[in-house]
């Protein structure tokens, strides 16, 4: 079984970037998000190499970006948040330098929510034509 | 003096652009690959796509937790059985609903018999890029029809299944159905062997599949890679062993991976999937334990707010669901974790330098459906 890995532990290493840490998810503040990242990936005994997943939610107020992370070494998980409050221009680094699973992931968010990640390679839409206007899993959209 | 009788001639040459699809017969549905050639060799390839893009997660915001299910169907149509579980794995987690014992046993045997037909299009379609065409995708749709008669005898339907409900499945197995599975099983071996006399040390299969189209490890797992194309470079990760879901803790059964990651590899190990399926559904319908199929849940399923996240190992990999509620019938957010899309993020470093006879090959080796990456 994946056991979660408690969030306490990385926000003990990390007072400045963690707001809010659960039982197996960290909420982050934006510009800390690729310093925690990293951290995660490259400290022995964490090995975070592997992203499940990555999507975004729109609750209004805010953006929330969500990375489900695994190690295939420990087999242990961490869900990492962030939130993005601007709704007219929201922007985010992008984690493809740290695990290239998320280019088609945030290709994919920035194309249906409207999230631009800073840093990524060849952000442009992936499902929608170029051309299209708005984006459609924003909840005023439709 | 001497006269020079033969004049070195060079040819100015360039990279070209060649557009391969979204119609072409080899890219299992609506795919567009831009490759720059230099010559027959690959320097580049872009992946386009989203031909077949419904909206599946807007949708599912408009509809009823239960309403959900038929919209699953319609991601991997060729393991619609896989998905319907993957989404009330979900549901049941985030409205902490209890299934019954048998509904549990039906419900693997559904996947483990889905696997099967899922691996047998895959290998089948995966020669017949290959250039075996017809003949073994044939063998393989002729036992891959076995299967969807089972999967008539308890849903009705051969495609899209609409077979699991939220706390169980729709209606319990009729009285033939044991029999029949029973035959199946005991003639299954014997298909997959016949196929492994004819393929596994065919030299043209040898010669064009082995050391082409090479994943590492490393990248394996750097681009999320899951299912058959991660075990095939050598990382043993299979969620029903990693994180088991259901009953799958119940049962023994062994991994399957490769050494190299290169398109025999990844042939391989779907081969000894349906092993290891077939032992799978042999153990389950021999505990198939009596009992209700289906616990009770309302028909508007009104889970409290918060979020849930429960992934399954289907047929082409990690496939999960991420929903979250506010309170309220129907979804706030439906997210899929495709795994056919997230296995394409490689594919251009899997291809670059190999020939285009070899591109087809490398595309239908990693084994996608186009009505899951669209969504």
């Amino acid at each position: 079984m994946t056991t979660a890995l408690s969030g306490a532990r990385i926000a003990k290493k990390f007072p400045e970037a963690v707001i809010e840490s659960g039982a197996d998810s960290l909420l982050l503040k934006a510009e800390s998000l690729l310093e925690v990242a990293g951290y995660l990936k490259k400290t022995p005994g964490l090995d975070f190499d592997y992203l499940n997943y990555v999507t975004a939610v729109d609750y209004y107020d805010y953006f929330e970006v969500v990375y489900q992370l695994a190690s295939i070494k420990h087999n242990h998980g961490l869900v990492l948040k962030v939130r993005c409050y601007d709704r007219q221009n929201p922007t985010l680094p992008s984690v493809v330098g740290i695990w290239r699973g998320a280019d088609f992931q945030e290709r994919e968010i920035y194309d249906l929510l409207g999230i631009s990640f800073e840093g990524h390679p060849n952000l442009k839409r992936i499902v929608l034509w170029e051309g299209f206007e708005g984006h459609p899993l924003r909840k005023e959209f439709l | 003096m001497t006269t020079k009788t033969t004049r070195e001639i060079t040819l100015p040459t360039e990279p070209f652009a060649v557009n391969i699809g979204p119609a072409h017969p080899s890219t299992h549905g609506v795919f567009r690959m831009l490759t720059t050639l230099d010559g027959e060799v690959i320097l580049n390839m872009e992946p386009i796509f989203g031909y077949l893009h419904r909206g599946i997660e807007k949708l599912a915001e408009e509809r009823t937790y239960g309403g959900c299910v038929p919209l699953t169907d319609r991601l991997d149509y060729l393991a619609s059985m896989s998905n319907n579980l993957a989404y009330v794995l979900a549901v049941e987690k985030l409205a902490g609903i209890a299934v019954p014992e048998r509904a549990e046993y039906i419900r693997v045997i559904m996947a483990e018999l889905q696997r099967i037909a899922s691996h047998l299009i895959a290998i089948g379609a995966f020669l017949n890029d290959c250039g075996a065409f017809m003949t073994p995708i044939l063998y393989m749709l002729r036992e891959r029809e076995k299967i969807l008669d089972l999967f008539d005898m308890v849903c009705g339907q051969r495609l899209t299944y609409n077979y699991m409900r939220v706390g169980g499945v729709s209606q319990d197995i009729p009285e033939e159905f044991a029999p029949a599975l029973k035959k199946c099983l005991k003639e299954m071996p014997r298909w997959i062997n016949e196929y492994e006399w004819l393929l596994k040390e065919n030299e043209i299969l040898l010669a064009r599949a082995k050391g082409v189209g090479i994943l590492t490890r490393e990248m394996a797992i750097n681009i999320s890679a899951s299912g058959p194309v991660l075990r095939a470079s050598g990382v043993e990760w299979d969620i029903r062993r990693a994180d088991p879901y259901s009953i799958y803790d119940r049962f023994e059964f062994d991994i399957p991976t490769g050494k190299a990651g290169d398109c025999y590899d990844r042939y391989r190990v779907r081969v000894e999937e349906m092993r290891q399926s077939l032992r799978i559904l042999e153990q389950a319908l021999k505990d198939l334990p009596a009992g209700e199929v289906r616990s009770e849940v309302p028909h508007l399923i009104r889970p409290p707010a918060g979020e849930a996240y429960s992934h399954i190992e289907a047929p082409r990999g990690d496939l999960g669901f991420y929903l979250v509620s506010d309170g309220s019938i129907a979804p706030y957010r439906f997210h899929v974790r495709a795994p056919t899309l997230i296995n394409l993020t490689a594919l251009n470093d899997m291809m670059r330098g190999w020939k285009v006879a070899d591109l087809i090959l490398i595309f239908g080796s990693i084994d996608i459906c186009l009505a899951e990456v669209d969504r």
